[in-house]
């Protein structure tokens, strides 16, 4: 270890006398964003039986975090309906995230969630992934089913869209691969018996036949991390939620479909 | 939340999997025994069973099956059991059925498991003891990414 | 207990044929599979599921590995007299997950 080390350290010494300029951050502006016209949901590329689970209201496997939703929803002294009408919800899904002037930070459906338990029910946040924040996050988007993602890019937002959008072109990991290479570059194309998607967001929170569970979207891009070798970031975290953004920017006019079923 | 060696963990085991044999999985005779167990050595008749299942399933966790039995199910004569087996899962018998007349036909829908590529058999138990089976074939393809979790 | 979606209809003229849809949250755990790490998952299923009407079980099923996470199972039903009908789902450590729902016959 110290025999390898030791160049290393020295290395650094060298470079760090060097000058302060520090390495310039590709900024991917050159690259162009999906184009709008051809953009389609991850629904297109699965297959009849998939798409007919999705569409089947009572066998979805996804409508069973919807009715645990809809019991959490209405449960306890400050339940979340003592001030919300389900109905109240019918845009919702498609205007997350959003910048939180309070807070002055993005949040997303589940950080907006969790910030009404801690500062309005006096309730404890609910874990990332728990099976809770997952079913009350399910309820409220599917609220918003059918309509389209409509996400303003307000001027406070601009930082995190422009370090999500970074994040989609870097490649990264053993395989070195940007998220943009396979979902920008070669969708519609084969990879082994998948038809690659434009790995869109408007099906999430969604139930995937390989978790066989319903999971989030950063769950899902935390599996796109491992898919390439790369270091995943944590669900919840900044690096995510910034990811989050750009993809809903991405699939801006696409219809949320929560709970949707994908591969 | 997952860390470091998890995940190199979880990595090793994702390129792991794409080297290594697939695992266990029935044999077409461990298939038959399976049968056996349930229905004894009795004669099975082609016919009179319809399964049906996707011909092609993008992932085999979860892929329909809807079995129909021609029979009029009533006391008289009437489908007593429906099983399905699969010749190339690690274990044969998927799920068995008793079926009564007050269902008023012979038929169920369900979602399986699917190890591999295979042709799945539905046998059906009439009450006068004969038996009769249906197959379906289905294809499993691979996921683009493999990951164990 | 847990978490249950059943479809039937409440009310139904005497002979019609309904159709029973069912499925339950679990996750089918086959016993299988090693977790990250090596180590076997332990099995951890539903092992049989039954539906009672008019006093009698009318249709029963053993389920294996092979039944899918969430097992979703439809059979036909045929309205016979008003009353309960009762679904059973038994977890192999013996728990049961019990749910009613009553129809009404014309």
């Amino acid at each position: 270890m110290m025999a390898v080390r030791a160049p290393l350290i020295f290395m650094l010494f060298v470079l760090g006398g060097c000058s302060d300029t520090s390495t310039k951050t590709p900024d991917f502006a050159d690259r162009p964003d999906l184009d709008p016209s051809v953009r389609v949901s991850g629904f297109t590329f699965l297959t009849e039986e998939t798409q007919a689970l999705q569409q089947d209201d009572f066998a979805n496997p996804g409508q069973l975090w919807v009715d645990r939703g809809a019991a959490l929803f209405g449960d306890g002294e400050a339940a979340c309906s003592s001030c919300h009408e389900p109905d109240d919800f019918s845009h919702t899904a498609t205007q997350y995230p959003q910048w939180n002037s309070e807070h002055e930070r993005l949040i997303n459906l589940e950080g907006q969630i969790n910030q009404c338990r801690t500062t309005r029910q006096d309730q404890p946040a609910l874990a990332y992934e728990s099976d809770d924040l997952l079913a009350l996050t399910t309820f409220v988007a599917t609220q918003a089913r059918g309509d389209d993602i409509n996400v303003s890019l307000t001027p406070e937002m601009q930082s995190a869209y422009q370090s999500g959008r970074d994040y989609f072109f870097t490649r990264r990991g053993q395989l070195n691969l940007a998220c943009s290479q396979c979902h920008d570059d070669q969708w519609g194309m084969q990879l082994r018996g998948d038809t690659i998607s434009q790995g869109h967001s408007n099906g999430f929170p969604a139930y995937r036949l390989q978790w066989e569970t319903l999971g989030s979207l950063h769950r899902r891009l935390e599996e796109c991390d491992l898919g390439v070798r790369a270091e995943p970031r944590p669900l919840g975290s900044d690096e995510y939620l910034a990811v989050e953004l750009y993809l809903a920017i991405r699939a801006q006019g696409l219809p949320i479909e929560t709970p949707a079923v994908r591969r | 939340m997952m860390n470091r060696r998890d995940m190199l963990v979880g990595t090793g085991g994702a390129i792991a999997i794409t080297l290594l044999p697939k695992p266990a999985s029935a044999t077409p005779e461990e298939m038959r025994m399976a049968v056996t167990r349930l229905f004894g050595d009795r004669p099975i008749n082609d016919g009179r069973v319809s399964l049906k299942t996707p011909a092609i399933a993008e992932n085999g966790n979860s892929v329909s099956v809807d079995i129909r039995v021609e029979s009029p199910m009533i006391e008289d004569d009437h489908v007593t059991q429906i099983a399905l087996f699969a010749e190339a899962n690690p274990l044969p018998d998927m799920i068995h059925c008793r079926l009564s007349p007050a269902m008023g036909e012979a038929r169920l829908a369900s979602r399986v498991r699917l190890g591999d590529t295979q042709t799945i058999t539905a046998i059906a138990e009439m009450s006068d003891g004969t038996l009769w089976s249906g197959t379906a074939e289905t294809v499993v393809t691979l996921a683009a990414c493999v990951l164990i979790n | 207990m847990f978490p249950v979606r059943i479809a039937l209809p409440n009310a139904a003229k005497r002979g019609d044929i309904m159709e029973v849809r069912t499925l339950i949250q679990h996750p089918m755990e086959t016993g299988l599979r090693r977790d990250q790490r090596g180590r076997a998952i332990p099995r951890d299923i539903i092992t049989h599921f039954q539906c009672e009407y008019g006093g009698e079980v009318v249709f029963e099923a053993d389920f294996f590995p092979a039944v899918a996470a969430n097992p979703f199972l439809t059979f036909p039903l045929r309205a016979v007299e008003s009353g309960d009908v009762i679904f059973t789902w038994t977890h192999q450590d013996g728990g049961e997950t019990v749910e009613t729902r009553t129809l009404t016959v014309e």
